[in-house]
């Protein structure tokens, strides 16, 4: 299926990752989700098997390859079952990029390859308890005496943020709006940068989310990325690539939930027969099957033309706006169809209810998506 | 340090087998096939002799129709060298463990290895003879279930610890020998996208039994495969107290289960 996107070298990555999780992970996932934390190791086990280097240049320890080798990496690792936990292990996806974009050759050296041979952790800091989306207005600052850059602030709902060993920071270093914004690299251990708390979650349990503090925290100003003031935009050459692994994460998890009902629909029994001998039910599956599929084909589509080069601005927002709501939908009615055990802890589809809440607000949030796309058709 | 790995493609042992109209072998249609698990320990562990040895070449070498050509580059996206690919349905369809032995020696032969690792079994058939009848075929040693391998800088001879029953044995064997991996030799290492994108280029064999000269028969046919019987549904005792549940239980292992 979708030949024209996916090749022998894709199935052979699928398979790798699938044998990953069926001895790395699925033998632990339930317990990790309950100790809400996951070993740091993953990260190495990780990091050997070359999936954190996906799509990074290889002079880093990277692996280059085309934009469905990361769409077919996104929806196997999905297979987890733990949304967290494959966000957590990903956390490198949007923390090195921006280094990689802007940053000194010392910066790419010293701050990559630990990275993605999975020995460091590295997050990226841009949301504040102030404001999420509106990134051009956030309040954490930096001012620069001598050689340093004297940085108070905090940011939250930072992913693997209690653990991070730097944190790709955007602070405030001149005016108001969007010009003001530069990116630090604050390494954990600097004096003044402190974790404040883990924060309790609805979903993503096994992934540990960090609000993390900056008192008087004196950072090197060789750990500035690119120019002074211009760090809004490094962190926006990122986005459209997080928009669109946010989205195909979305149908992924849509599609385990899909599975995951029609197995329960043709074991379970009422009324003496199967669920799936009642139309209903029939029907329901039917609409859940259209709205991944929809969603993949969508996906597929836009990343295709990313990685063709070809404006993908709007379509990449259309694209997780469809693909988060329809996963809205398709979980909801996984929960549905599974009754009193979709409720329950024990029945995979109850996990990922819980977790694919967050796709329609992490990333960039619906309503946001949506005045990026009313914006483009000039309304 | 030169090795080749006997390689069998075999169905993923998540499949559901189901058995063909005939009875006499499984239906491979909708089949998951993957590289033999054991087998796959075998080209860990050459990939580390190499890797230890910093010199020398990885063959593998596998039966297999078509199909057997993803369980190949599976081994070379691993890290193998080379690989030879049998590629001949006929015979593979009716070959026993002395005529797959005899193939194979025959691609073998003219390699150049220092240890020929096999899985200790493969997980469909589950004969366990290949290796043993491979080394006659070769005239070398054979040493079975290995769980840990020390080869000797100058290649002449290895240590090589066994699994017994209820212990360990460790042997020396001169080299080059028949090794035969059992799980705990290793952690077999994942296929990474580097690898995956440079199997596509490495070369692979692909000969069939007549271009190797091979010509025997079969020793053995499978006459009839059946599944295992269903399993039967539990009984519960029933009973007034645990006294009379007891002796009802006892009672049902005598007469019905004839247990005691």
């Amino acid at each position: 299926m979708y030949d024209e996107y996916f090749g022998q070298s894709h199935i052979m990555l699928r398979e790798s990752v699938r044998k990953f999780i069926a001895k790395e992970i699925a033998p632990y996932v339930d317990e990790w989700e309950e100790e809400e934390t996951f070993p740091r190791e993953l990260y190495k086990k990780a990091g050997n098997a070359g999936f954190l280097g996906l799509g990074f240049p290889e002079e880093y320890g990277g692996s280059p390859c085309d934009i469905f080798h990361e769409v077919a990496y996104t929806e196997e690792i999905m297979r987890c079952g733990s949304v967290g936990l494959a966000s957590s292990l990903g956390c490198n996806a949007i923390a090195v990029p921006p280094i990689l974009a802007v940053g000194t050759k010392e910066q790419k050296q010293k701050y990559v390859p630990p990275v993605l041979a999975g020995d460091m952790i590295a997050v990226l800091g841009v949301t504040e308890p102030s404001g999420g989306s509106d990134v051009a207005n956030l309040l954490t600052r930096a001012v620069r005496k001598g050689n340093k850059y004297i940085v108070n602030g905090s940011k939250t709902f930072i992913t693997s943020g209690t653990r991070a060993d730097y944190v790709t920071t955007a602070v405030r270093t001149g005016g108001p709006g969007h010009k003001g914004i530069s990116l630090l690299i604050i390494e954990k251990g600097t004096p003044g940068f402190s974790v404040s708390k883990k924060i309790k979650k609805m979903g993503w349990l096994a992934s540990d989310t960090g609000e993390l503090f900056f008192e008087d925290c004196e950072v090197p100003v060789e750990n500035l990325v690119g120019q002074e003031n211009q760090g809004f935009y490094a962190i926006m050459l990122n986005f459209q690539k997080e928009r669109l692994y946010l989205a195909v994460e979305a149908h992924a998890v849509a599609e385990i939930a899909l599975e995951e009902s029609i197995k329960y629909a043709r074991q379970r029994n009422a009324f003496g027969r199967p669920l799936v001998g009642f139309q209903v039910t029939r029907h329901k599956l039917a609409e859940m099957a259209t709205l991944v599929e929809a969603s993949k084909q969508f996906d597929y589509r836009v990343a295709a033309k990313i990685s063709n080069g070809q404006d993908a601005f709007k379509d990449v927002c259309m694209a997780k706006n469809f693909a988060t709501t329809a996963c809205d939908k398709v979980v909801y009615d996984a929960v549905q169809i599974h009754g009193g055990y979709g409720y329950c802890r024990e029945y995979m589809v109850e996990r990922l209810y819980r977790d694919s809440r967050l796709f329609s607000i992490g990333g960039g949030t619906y309503e946001i998506m949506n005045e990026i796309i009313s914006k483009q058709m000039k309304l | 340090m030169n090795t080749v790995v006997c390689m069998k493609q075999v169905p993923d042992t998540e499949t559901l087998i189901k058995i063909n109209a005939e009875g006499t072998g499984i239906v491979t249609e909708g089949v998951k096939w993957v590289m033999g698990p054991y087998d796959e320990y075998g080209v860990e562990e050459a990939l580390q002799q190499k890797e230890k040895f910093k010199a020398g070449k990885v063959t593998i070498v596998s039966l297999g129709p078509d199909r057997a050509i993803e369980a190949i580059r599976t081994g070379l996206a691993m890290g193998a060298d080379t690989a030879v690919h049998i590629n001949d349905a006929a015979f593979y369809e009716k070959a026993d463990p002395y005529a797959t032995a005899s193939a194979l020696a025959a691609a073998i032969k003219d390699l150049e290895y220092d240890v020929i690792f096999c899985g200790k079994q493969a997980i469909d058939d589950d004969s366990g003879q290949v290796p043993a009848i491979l080394g006659e075929l070769l005239g070398l040693p054979v040493i079975t279930q290995v769980i840990k391998l020390e080869v000797a800088d100058d290649k002449s001879k290895a240590t090589v610890t066994r699994e017994v029953e209820g212990g360990h044995a460790i042997i020396d064997v001169p080299l080059p020998a028949i090794l035969t991996a059992q799980k705990g030799l290793n952690e077999p290492r994942y296929a990474s996208l580097p690898g995956i994108m440079k199997a596509k280029k490495k070369p692979v064999d692909v000969k069939t039994v007549a271009d190797l000269g091979v010509s025997v028969e079969p020793m053995t046919v499978i006459k009839e495969m059946s599944l295992p019987p269903a399993r039967q549904a539990g009984k519960i005792i029933e009973g007034e107290d645990a006294a009379e549940k007891a002796k009802a239980l006892a009672k049902a292992l005598h007469e019905e289960a004839k247990l005691i």
